[in-house]
């Protein structure tokens, strides 16, 4: 705890811990290190914004346009940074208009706190002014939510939530504060949370299952690592790398895995899933041993589970036991965390190199490469494609961007061909896939990675979604840069309609605003460009403006993401047209 | 298949924690047929007795689901065969239908029943046992005329002989490492 000093009204310092509960709010977002916070303000949160203005030269408040920005600005925070993003809104429409960001950091397991506002405990259940009932409305999308109806609750509750948001599987937290609580008083005293009675945020690995892992590993002719967000959440990248490199076993991401591993190291074969490499999802069916690592085996991975690996033994390291068995049928649990449980599997398993099954992968890939790769990244006429923007991204950021999507066809390709060298450098809404994540994500990620360089990839229907979200751009000066791929469509809807409806092409073509001058409005550098001649040249004047960039590249209309594994169909029936 | 499974969840009783247990079944479109809510034999441990038709594997991932909430302690599903239940079952009989020598007396007798309550304008009886049971007496009190009924959800005692204490120090271990 901490005894601290602050200014009274004759203006010297008095020690004194009797503070008012939204003093304390800010305090306690302080002793758990957040210096940053995303949030709009409103009457019932009221004397929290007060005490942020007192506190302004410790902790800086981002003004979003919408409280749902914030919660994915707070969310590209805590996912490049690896830190909790937090958020704070008034009650009724500030609290339900974050509801979409916190069902999102629920399914992509994202830690996250936010703060909202509530009417005073005697009016609580009286349809008061801007009154909704935001812990019945979030107890189903948050790892944990609690109401504060008292001050002297504020500390142990803040405590406990950034404990929670944080530990285990991440995900977000609702500390709902009714107004008396904020305008009461308390004897404040801050101690930080490190375990919770009836919750265990680390499992111990089993260590017979350990020794069964390593035995079914070491037994292996054709082995294959499936991994996911979990290595990055549990920062076990150079635990995965040595176990990947002793064994030699091919290895596979999620798109919420990417930048775990570097794209171009050898074992890592590509991205597994609905639009992944043709190899990875052809290989489920053909490896004896799958070792699936900080994963949950999403049905955008498995497709139809029927036909998902029925021949393999599955090896599952997961530190949640509710997705033991969820999906995919485990052979061997791990249940525990990715970094330790990595450290302790390594010294257990043969180096090997499985040669000859590597070969296979690498068949796999000249066949995609000649059938999609080489038209989708290197086309000579027609209009520009989504690929070869992304291949040129990659040629000046030489892997070393934080790249951001928004939802459709460009996330898929962004996914697909970003190249990366740093961990934490791919943020994506994999689980609920929310239009409208990427640019205020992309804001937040830039304020937790300041040094880094950050892009947004959204499409033209996604922005619009959250485009208000430029105004923090122009008033917090974040220098991210943007790039609209601009297929006038609803691109992914679209490709699903062409393939499966017929073509009948319904409410998915766009009538588009002139986008740059909404940029121009927002005072945000732009261009639009509609040449492949123009690309080098434009992506390059991009990275290098010193301040946010908005560039606006007009490509296909009617291009399709492939390859696709289309929806109810096993992964081995993956189409490359 | 789908056959009757009894939940049982341990968990501290906090505000706002029956929501928390209730939306892991909505959710899963799980309809709950009974839910009875009470002090365990650990202090400061709530239970929740809860009675479902799910299939095992199902049963299995929704203690699961259960068991991560961050306010639950642990939660187990048992077959009808692994406890032994029961509901206790409340019937409001007009005082007419249960003078001196009348068949409901009857019925109540060979269904083991107790009368709970001797009232100016009504009895009160009670019968404790599995749902068949009270439903037969139900039945067969009907002809009498009954002015209210109420059953109560199940309780249940496990038959295996580990006690939650036993799992409560695995768990403490583990957490306070
Ligand atoms: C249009 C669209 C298309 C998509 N197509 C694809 C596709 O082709 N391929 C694809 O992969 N995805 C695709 N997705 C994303 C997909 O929906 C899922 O979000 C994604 O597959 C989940 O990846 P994951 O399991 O690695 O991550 P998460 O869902 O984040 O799961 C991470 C897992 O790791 C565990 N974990 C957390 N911390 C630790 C720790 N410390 N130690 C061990 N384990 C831990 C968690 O409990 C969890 O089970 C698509 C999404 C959209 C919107
Ligand atoms: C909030 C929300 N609404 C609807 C959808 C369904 N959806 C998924 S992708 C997509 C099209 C996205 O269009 P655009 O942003 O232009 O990207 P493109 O696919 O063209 O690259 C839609 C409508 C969604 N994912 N999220
Ligand atoms: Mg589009």
């Amino acid at each position: 705890m901490s005894t601290t000093t602050k200014p009274d009204s004759t203006g010297t310092s008095t020690p004194s811990n009797r503070i008012s509960g939204s003093e304390a709010v800010v305090r306690c977002l302080l002793e758990e290190g957040v210096d940053l916070v995303f949030g709009y303000p409103g009457g019932a949160i009221m004397p929290v914004y007060d005490e942020l203005y007192k506190y302004s030269d410790q902790i800086h408040h981002v003004l979003v346009r919408h409280e749902q920005g914030a919660t994915h600005a707070a969310q590209g925070y805590a996912r490049s940074s690896g830190r909790v993003g937090a958020c704070i809104a008034t009650s009724g429409p500030g609290a339900t208009n974050l509801i979409t960001g916190i069902a999102d950091a629920m399914i992509d397991s994202t830690p996250m706190v936010c703060i909202t506002g509530q009417v005073p405990k005697h009016l609580l259940g009286s349809d008061a002014f801007q009154e909704t009932d935001v812990m019945g409305i979030t107890i189903p999308i948050t790892k944990w939510s609690f109401q504060i109806t008292e001050a002297s609750e504020i500390p142990e509750v803040f405590a406990k939530a950034f404990y929670v948001a944080k530990s285990g599987r991440p995900g977000p937290v609702v500390i709902d504060i009714t107004k008396n609580a904020q305008f009461g008083e308390l004897d404040y005293q801050y101690e930080r949370c490190e375990v919770v009675k009836t919750y265990v945020a680390r499992p111990d690995v089993g260590r017979n299952e350990l020794q069964e892992a390593a035995d079914l590993i070491n037994s292996a002719k054709r082995p294959y690592i499936l991994f996911g967000q979990g290595v990055i959440l549990s920062e076990a990248e150079d635990e995965l790398k040595a176990f990947v490199e002793k064994a030699g076993i091919p290895a596979a991401w999620t798109i919420m895995g990417l930048s775990a591993m570097n794209t171009d190291h050898p074992l890592n074969v590509g991205m597994l899933g609905m639009h992944g490499n043709y190899g990875p999802n052809v290989m489920i069916n053909e490896c004896d041993v799958m070792i699936a690592i900080g994963m949950r085996f999403d049905d955008r991975v498995t497709g139809n589970l029927e036909k998902f690996a029925k021949q393999a033994k599955v090896i599952h390291l997961e530190i949640d036991r509710a997705e033991i068995d969820k999906n995919v049928k485990t052979d061997v649990a791990l249940v525990g965390d990715a970094k330790e449980v990595l450290g302790l599997l390594t010294p257990l398993v043969n180096s090997n190199s499985h040669e000859a099954w590597h070969q296979k992968f690498k068949e796999c890939d000249a066949m995609e490469f000649d059938k999609v790769i080489q038209n989708e990244c290197s086309p000579t006429e027609g209009m520009m494609t989504m690929g070869e923007v992304i291949k040129n991204l990659n040629k000046h950021t030489h892997g070393e961007a934080i790249i951001v999507t928004d939802v459709g066809q460009h996330q898929m390709v962004a996914c697909r061909y970003a190249e990366f060298k740093q961990t934490k450098s791919n943020i994506t809404s994999g689980g609920l896939g929310t239009m409208g994540f990427g640019l205020p994500a992309a804001i937040g990620a830039k304020l937790g990675a300041p040094d880094r360089q950050v892009i947004a990839v959204v499409g033209d229907g996604g922005i619009q979604m959250t485009i208000e979200e430029l105004g923090v751009i122009l008033q917090t000066d974040v220098h991210v840069k943007i790039v609209l791929l601009n297929n006038e469509f609803l691109g992914m809807v679209r490709q699903w309609q062409q393939l499966f409806f017929d073509k009948r092409y319904s409410a998915t073509e766009m009538v588009n605003p002139d986008f740059q001058k909404i940029a121009e409005a927002y005072k945000i550098e732009s261009k639009r460009i509609d040449e492949r001649a123009d690309l080098d040249q434009a992506i390059e004047t991009m990275l290098d403006h010193d301040g946010a960039y908005f560039l606006e590249v007009m490509v296909g209309k009617e291009n399709n993401v492939f390859p696709m594994v289309p929806s109810g169909a096993g992964v081995s029936e993956i189409r490359l047209e | 298949m789908p056959q009757q499974i009894t939940i049982a969840v341990f968990s501290e009783n906090k505000a706002g924690l029956l929501h928390r247990v209730t939306t892991s079944f909505t959710r899963r479109k799980i309809n709950i047929e009974s839910l009875t809510a009470s002090e365990s034999e650990v202090p400061g441990i709530h239970r929740y007795t809860i009675v479902v038709e799910i299939t095992p594997a199902d049963a299995d991932k929704l203690v699961h689901a259960l068991e991560k909430q961050v306010d639950i302690q642990k939660a187990f599903w048992y077959s009808n065969e692994e406890i032994i239940f029961r509901e206790i079952a409340l019937y409001k009989i007009r005082a007419e239908a249960m003078t001196d020598g009348s068949p409901a007396l009857d019925v109540v007798d060979r269904h083991h029943a107790r009368i709970l309550s001797v009232e100016e304008h009504f009895t009160v009886i009670q019968k404790t046992g599995r749902r068949e049971a009270t439903t037969q007496l139900f039945k067969e009190l009907e002809p009498y005329g009954i002015l209210e009924f109420v059953r109560s959800g199940r309780v249940a005692i496990s038959r295996p002989m580990k006690e939650l204490k036993d799992y409560l120090v695995e768990l403490k271990i583990a957490s306070a490492r």
